[in-house]
Parts: structure tokens; sequence; C-alpha cells
């Protein structure tokens, strides 16, 4: 038993001429939220999906409890305890909300010679899963193409979550979810680390990322600027840190302005 | 995975008020996001007209109802496999060159090779699957869309077809596998019937008609039909309870979104493009053994026939929904139209001109069931 359930050593991966992971070290340990921060294009998206099977690294080490490995699939990254709810959510519009929870892992049942489909526990087990996170299932059996962004969200990591994920990924879970979706989302994620799984959270938010982190790792452009624990760093450093926190500050600074400006017009 | 608080949690909410944000939708409503709704009211309303238009014409006879029900088994046949496939998201060009092709494959070995019929059968559907194995292969791997590398196969088959039986035949037309069939299981079980003591029967106490010696007008129901009706029935099994089932939805929802979560898109397209080769050797050992003979323009323009009938069945052209049942009852539609303006007497190219006009309703009424379902209405 390894310190940590995933680690990455100088992991690149290229496109063809585009370089867009280089080098990256990164250690994953059980119970603890470790946060993926980065500006558009900084290379996040790619990293989970080489943690993820989607794409092999092009070079580098890649240990999963202290053994080499290279997923062959994202199916083999799931069999061996990988979950990740991608930004695209990976669930099919014009499917029910239980096929889509059951989507590559259906749950069967003796039907006199065959196998079926045991949609009355699969519905159990969906509308269950849902409910955990505040959301009403009305009907299981119903198209999901009809639900909220932030239900849709819900149901792919409730699906993670149940199938047993020892490290959960999620590719910016909050990024199309209004306060209260968000808010439960982070609750998820602290209840989902209680429970001792890792969690990979990936976000432009500090704000959303800070009270659930644990560690922050900063992507720029490929690559890592580094790991910080929380207890080694302060919100605002962080947001320092991140390409454009400078550029946050002067926003703000501008704002500032505006309202200035607009509040003399409104008294003149 | 779930802890004992949560269970009764989720009792509690499922012991609750019904939620307050679901409206009761109307029976009809409901009705109308089933896929197989536009087809099923469509076959009533079809038998509805020719009932009314053609009902003194013998078309509801006995003989009658074999003549249109054994047109619309044969393309249901056919639409079963293609509406698998085109649920998960392909086409298969090829299906109508593939019978003529396979109906060959079946006949040469028979008639000049001199091989017991019943291995040239086995060996016509080991043909036909590995070459839907290699059709789904190059569209998988490639990425390319179906429509293109099927209407190669459409093209090649078709020609191989022409060319092959010239070569082993001088002949375009091979008859005279009857003669080597009789008494192989086998070719009975694609060109025999069933019920024929039953029919007998019915005709001796004149249920139905019989010709002058006392034999029945139908004697016995053709394989064709029930090959059909068992293809359905598993089709459809398969495709709402089973987790292949799901996988077939999966992969022609959204292909990405399944491999992402372990589905195994490729293999399942590539078995569903050798379920549609099955499905069209089904159709030409029929033919075979049922006329005896095998010509190499066979099936032509079959291919799209089964797919209008999957289209008025309610499938999406996009793939990822659509009905087994739908499918079959599409080819019902057809089969009894087309038999039907031949019973009205009227002229065949009306048959034309409705299966076009049915098509795009089925199509527009299609288009807008999709966005209900994906809520973009
Ligand atoms: N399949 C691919 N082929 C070529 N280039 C790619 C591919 N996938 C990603 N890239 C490139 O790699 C870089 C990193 O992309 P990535 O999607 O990982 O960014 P990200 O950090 O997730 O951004 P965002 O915050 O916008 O989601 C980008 O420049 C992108 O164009
Ligand atoms: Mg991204």
């Amino acid at each position: 038993m390894s310190e940590y359930i995933l680690e990455l050593k100088k992991v690149s991966r290229y496109f063809g001429s585009v370089i867009a992971l280089k080098d990256i070290d990164m250690q994953i340990k059980l119970g603890e939220v470790h946060c993926l921060l980065g500006d558009n294009g900084a290379g996040k998206s790619t990293l989970i999906k080489t943690l993820a099977g989607v794409h092999l690294a092009s070079e580098g080490e890649f240990l999963l409890n202290g053994v080499p490995t290279a997923f062959s699939s994202p199916k083999d990254a799931l069999d061996k305890g990988i979950a990740t709810v991608y930004q695209d959510l990976a669930l099919v519009n014009l499917m029910s909300v239980t096929r889509n929870f059951f989507m590559g892992r259906e749950i069967t049942k003796q039907w006199g010679p065959f196998k079926v489909f045991d949609t009355e526990k699969a519905n159990a087990i969906a509308s269950e899963g849902l409910a955990q996170m505040g959301i009403d299932v009305r009907d299981p059996e119903h198209p999901i193409g009809t639900m909220s962004g932030g239900e849709r969200q819900c149901l792919a990591i409730a699906r993670a979550i149940h199938f047993g994920a020892k490290v959960l990924i999620l590719d910016e879970p909050t990024a199309a979810l209004g306060v209260k979706q968000s808010a439960n989302v982070l609750k998820v994620i602290a209840k989902a680390r209680s429970r001792g799984l890792a969690v990979i959270l990936i976000t432009h938010n500090v704000h959303h990322a800070y009270p659930v982190a644990d560690r922050f790792t900063l992507l720029n452009r490929g690559k890592s600027l580094g790991t910080w624990k929380k207890s080694e760093t302060t919100r605002e450093e962080i947001l320092e840190m991140m390409a454009g926190g400078q550029e946050l500050e002067n926003l703000e600074a501008e704002l500032a302005e505006f309202n200035r400006v607009d509040q003399q017009t409104a008294t003149a | 995975m779930v802890d004992a608080s949560h269970d009764s949690q989720a009792s509690q909410m499922q012991n609750a008020a019904p939620d307050e944000r679901v409206r009761k939708e109307s029976f009809f409503k409901r009705l109308l996001t089933r896929p197989e709704l536009g087809s099923v009211s469509g076959a009533l309303l079809v038998f509805l007209f020719f009932a009314i238009v053609a009902g003194d014409s013998g078309m509801f006879n006995a003989d009658g109802i074999l003549n249109w029900s054994t047109v619309s088994a044969q393309l249901g046949i056919l639409a079963i496999g293609a509406c698998l496939l085109m649920i998960a998201g392909e086409f298969d060009l090829s299906i109508g060159s593939m019978i003529g092709f396979a109906g060959m494959m079946m006949s040469i070995p028979a008639l000049y090779w001199g091989w017991p019929v019943w291995t040239c059968i086995i060996f016509a559907f080991a043909g036909a699957m590995l070459i839907g194995f290699i059709n789904g292969y190059i569209v998988v791997r490639t990425g390319l869309p179906s429509f293109i590398v099927s209407l190669a196969f459409l093209f090649i088959l078709r020609g191989l077809t022409i060319a092959l039986s010239i070569l082993f035949t001088n002949k375009t037309i091979v008859s005279g596998v009857s003669e080597v069939a009789e008494g192989d299981l086998l070719a009975a079980a694609f060109g025999g019937q069933i019920g024929t003591s039953f029919f007998n029967w019915l005709g001796q106490i004149g249920w139905i008609e019989t010709y002058s010696d006392g034999s029945p007008i139908v004697s016995g129901i053709p394989m064709v039909i029930i090959w059909w009706l068992l293809l359905a029935t598993i089709s459809s099994f398969v495709l709402l309870r089973t987790q292949f089932g799901n996988w077939i939805f999966a992969a022609g929802g959204d292909a990405k979104a399944a491999k992402n979560v372990g589905v195994p898109t490729d293999k399942v397209k590539i078995i569903l493009f050798m379920f549609t080769a099955f499905c069209a050797t089904v159709f030409a050992a029929c033919q075979v053994f049922e006329f005896g003979s095998a010509a190499a323009d066979r099936g032509l323009l079959k291919e799209f026939e089964a797919i209008i009938a999957v289209v008025i069945g309610g499938a999406l052209l996009t793939g990822g929904y659509g009905s087994v049942v739908g499918a079959c009852f599409g080819a019902l539609i057809f089969g009894v139209v087309q038999m039907g303006i031949f019973f009205t007497g009227a002229d065949s190219d009306w048959f034309r001109v409705f299966l076009g006009v049915m098509l795009l309703i089925a199509v527009l009424f299609n288009n807008y069931i999709r966005k209900r379902v994906t809520g973009s209405l």
C-alpha cells in the first residue's frame, strides 16, 4: 500500500505538434480533495483524460497504488476505481435517467434463461442516488434531455459515486450550476471525501474550490506551477498565482470605478 | 454503497406527496413520446382505408391476407436489422445487394458444386456475416460515415454477384434449387410452411376457400412470416430489456459519451452490421427456397425500402431512438399499401407517390418528437 492512490511522475502528453502537458508531477491521496486550477487551455481536461484512460500518456510514469499502470480504456480505469465526470458529462440526452445512470454497467437479473436489465431495481437506485443530492427525479424513465444542466451534473456525479469509485474526478462540476446546486455539489464532494474517496476537482473558480480543497495544483500552458497544501497558503495567494490574478485585481478596481461614476451620475 | 440513513431518507421521499412540479401530462401527450405511435396509427388508417376501398376485392380473404403479410414479412425481416443498426447510429445501404449475393452463395454450391444444401446455407450465412463484419470494421476503424462505406459495398456486392455467377454458371439466374433441396431440413426452415394440416382442416370445414380438388387456397403459413415474428420478438426483447439493448441506444445516442463510461460501442456496431447481413441472408434464403431459384438482381432497392420502413416506424436517422415494433408496423404499412393498390387495380405508380409522402410525413413527425424528447421544444 502506497501513501498515494495515484501518482504521476513527469507525465507529458502531445497531440501531434501540440504540447498539451509537459512533465506533470502530481500525488493524489485518499480522503483528500485535490484541486486542479488553471486557465482555459491550460491542459486540465487533457490531464484528467490521461488519468481516466481516455488518453495514454505520451511520456512519464503513472503509479496506481504504487504500481506502474497504463489504462487501456476508460472502462479499465473505471474498473480500477477511477471514475470521471466530464465537462460534457458523458450522458445521452435521448435516454432515460435510469438508462444513463447504468450506461455501460447495467445491472441484470435472471429472467427464465435470460439475463435482463433489472429496470425496477435500477430505477430505485437511480432515484435514491439523485435524492441524496437533493434532486427529486420526477420519472426515472423519462429522457434526460428535459432535465436542467444542474440536474444532469448531479446525475453524472451520483452515478460515479454509486459505482464505488475510489478516485472521483470532476471536470468543472460547478460551471453550469446555480448557487444552491453549486453548494450541493460541494457538499457532495465533502461527503465523498469523508467516505474516504480521493476527489480531483477541476475548476476556474477559486471561491468554489477553496472551502473544500485540501491541496491545490496550478497548471499553466501545459506545465505545473506546483502543488500547495491549503494550510500553507491563502485564497488570495492562489488567486494571485493563477494566471490572471493580477488582471482580476485590476478588473475589480475598474468595476469599483464604474460604480463610483454611476453613483455620481445618479446623484447629479 | 448506500447506508441506512439514506435508505430511510429515500423511503420518506417516496412516501411524500408527489412532486408539485410534475404536471399531469395527458395520456395522449405521453403516448406521443412513444416511437411506435406513428406507424401503429398509420397501419390502422391504412387498414381502414383499404377495408372501405377494397373490402370486396379479395384483399381480406385468406389468400389476400397471406399475400400482403408475406410482402410485409419479407421487408419486416430487413427492417428489423436496419432498425437496430439505425438506433446504434449507422446505416447499411448494402442490404439489397447482400440479398442477391447471399442467394448466389447458397445456390451455386448446391447446384454446381454438389454441396449438401444445409452446408450451402451455413456457408451463405457465414459469408454474409463476414462481409457485415468487414463493413462494420471499416466504419468504426475509420470513423467514416457508414452511408459511404456501405454505399461502396452496395456496388461491390452487386457487381460481384453478377460477375461471379457468370463466372461459375454462365447465367445470372440459377434455378432448380427446389429439386436438390428436397428433404433438407434447414432448407425447409426457410422455404417451407407450417400448419398445413390445420389449413387443410380449415378448408374441409369450409372456413377458407378451396380449389376444385379440395385443397385449401392457403396451404400453410410461409416460414418467412415465422422468421419475421421470431426476429421481431427477439430483437425487441434485446433492445428494450437487456444490457446489450442499452448499449445500442447509447452507441447511437452519443457514441463518445457511451465510450467514456465504458460501453464498447465499436463492438456493438460491428455486431449490428453482422446482424443486418444475417437478416438479409434470412430474406435471401426464404426467397431461394420458396421459389427454387436465385437471381443476381434480387433485392434491388430493398435497402431503401427497409430504411423507409424503419423511419416510418419512428426511428431517428441520427440514431439513439427508435423501436423494433415500430419498424415492423412500418413494414406492415408498406406491404398492405403495395398489395392494396394492386387489389384496387390502381396504377402502381401511385405506390411510389404514397411512399414518398409517407416518408416525408414520418420524418417531419419524428423530428417533432425528437425535439420534444430532448427538451428543445
Ligand atoms: N485531441 C486533441 N488534439 C489536439 N489538441 C488538443 C486535443 N485535446 C486538447 N488539445 C489541446 O490541448 C490544450 C489543453 O486543452 P484542455 O482541454 O486540456 O484545456 P483545459 O485546461 O481543460 O481548458 P478549459 O478550462 O477551457 O476546459 C489546448 O490547447 C487544446 O487545444
Ligand atoms: Mg476543460
